[in-house]
């Protein structure tokens, strides 16, 4: 299959979609069309970084560093995941040229 | 000392665990210029006159959002079909939900669209009848319905707003599926549900003219897996499909009393938004009641809940716990018995007739429809 994202893709959480505090069950969850999404830590952290600015490139360049963890393992994770909720829809993406 | 809470139980007395809900679906009126032949709204609606007020809105709001309530869809009938959804909607952000506004597209102005995006609606589904306007006016019983929804798309696409696609498909019109993909396509929707109608209430009452074919319900699920491959990162695609084509039943509200709750234009609360054609259920209103104590400890929320309750073959069914002996308002509706398993499971006794009843009704050459009206008087 086709990759969605690539590494000089800008992710983005498109109207609609955001992050939010559940502060009854105490987690985090993507908000988005009909849908709520729990978040588990790596998740909210990848989600944490999508400023509309920076690429898949360079998100993961800066996780890596503030993880101490290698950047092969940690593009993978983030590609993944973002990969997932660029299928819902839930995550757009901006092309940086 | 204080007394102690009373400990919820379900309808034969064994106790449940109510989890917290997670959606509500607020059906804000009845009244809607539409008359679609399918409409989810009970037989017996609710009149104008007896709709609570935005205010009385608001309290329910903030009530679902401490129970865990996280999003809303404020849906009718029509809601545009109030003159105060955009102060409901305000209640509903200001209590820290999510909204989800589900309409026909019919009598909303880009004005008032306007207002509701200033209110803070997040998404926006619109319902879809038909494709083209011979199609979908006949179906909606309503003379110019698709020129307002195209009119009503574009709008909902100037502002921006995040739009969903609701086609509800049957024999009438399942063979346009793929035109249907395609305008939403078009409108830019993130996401096309295809929902094939649920056989309760008015839809039971058009099943003659409505029942899909075992044919149709095939080609529409080879349609849309084609359409999800083709459309991967560009448009979601939900799909309902015809249950009584089913080997197992839906997993119905993912459990009575489980995710989600309905509340009606006058503060009746349900499980589910059909849950009233269970005749002899007892439901509460807001009016009366804390919108908690209604999901934790009144009879209707947890007659069904847990596992307890269920007759065979549910009871000793490896999927019990995955689709909860199906929907409990079809069990009513086709066997009579609100807690049977419900007759579109293969494993039920009614199966056979079932099947049978379905096939002799898709093969019916009826196109004729009754449509959704109220009753005269009120």
């Amino acid at each position: 299959m086709t990759a969605l994202i690539t590494p000089d893709d800008v992710p983005y959480l498109p109207r609609g979609v955001r992050l939010e505090n559940d502060q009854l069950r105490n987690i985090r969850v993507l908000q988005a069309p009909e849908r709520a999404m729990q978040l588990d830590q790596i998740g909210d952290a990848i989600l944490g970084e999508l400023d509309g600015a920076r690429s898949l490139a360079q998100i993961t360049r800066d996780l890596a560093a503030r993880y101490d963890a290698p950047v092969e393992q940690i593009e993978g994770d983030v590609r993944d995941f973002l990969t997932g909720l660029i299928e819902r829809r839930m995550v757009f993406l901006r092309d940086i040229t | 000392m204080k007394d102690l809470p009373a400990q919820p139980r379900d309808l034969d007395g064994n106790t449940v665990t109510p989890g917290l809900p997670m959606a509500m679906l607020a059906e804000i009126t009845h009244r809607c210029p539409l008359a679609c032949p399918y409409c989810s709204n009970p037989v017996e609606l609710i009149r104008a006159k007896t709709e609570i007020s935005a205010d009385d809105w608001g309290r329910v709001f903030r009530q679902a959002a401490d129970l865990g309530v996280l999003q809303v869809h404020i849906s009718g009938g029509e809601p545009g079909a109030r003159r105060d959804l955009a102060q409901i909607v305000t209640h509903a952000r200001d209590a820290g939900l999510y909204v989800n506004l589900i309409t026909s597209g019919i009598g909303i102005t880009r004005d008032r669209l306007l207002e509701l995006d200033a209110a803070g609606v997040d998404h926006v589904q619109l319902s879809l009848q038909g494709i083209r306007p011979d199609m979908a006016d006949r179906i909606s019983g309503h003379f110019g319905s698709w020129d307002k929804k195209m009119g009503f798309a574009d709008w909902v696409t100037e502002i921006g707003f995040p739009l969903t696609i609701n086609a509800v498909v049957h024999r009438q019109n399942m063979d346009r599926l793929p035109d249907m993909i395609a305008l939403a396509e078009r409108l830019g929707a993130r996401r096309i549900e295809v929902a094939t109608v649920q056989f309760h209430g008015w839809a039971e009452l058009n099943r003659k003219a409505l029942m899909p074919t075992r044919d149709q319900a095939e080609t529409a699920r080879r349609i849309v897996n084609e359409a999800r491959i083709r459309l991967r990162g560009r448009m979601v695609i939900d799909y309902v499909p015809a249950d009584h084509h089913a080997i197992y039943p839906k997993a119905c509200m993912g459990g009575w009393g489980s995710l989600g709750l309905n509340v009606g234009p006058d503060g009746t609360v349900l499980p589910c938004h059909a849950a009233q054609s269970i005749d002899w259920m007892r439901f509460e209103n807001v009016q009366d009641r804390s919108l908690s104590d209604i999901w934790h400890l009144s009879d209707s929320f947890n007659a069904f809940r847990g596992t307890e309750w269920m007759p065979e073959p549910c009871a000793s069914c490896e999927r019990k716990n995955v689709d909860f002996g199906g929907c409990r308002c079809q069990a009513m509706a086709l066997a009579g018995d609100a807690r049977a398993t419900d007759p579109v499971c293969s494993k039920s006794p009614l199966h056979a007739q079932i099947v049978r009843r379905a096939e002799e009704d898709a093969a019916a050459d009826t196109t004729e429809f009754v449509y959704r009206r109220m009753s005269k008087g009120g």
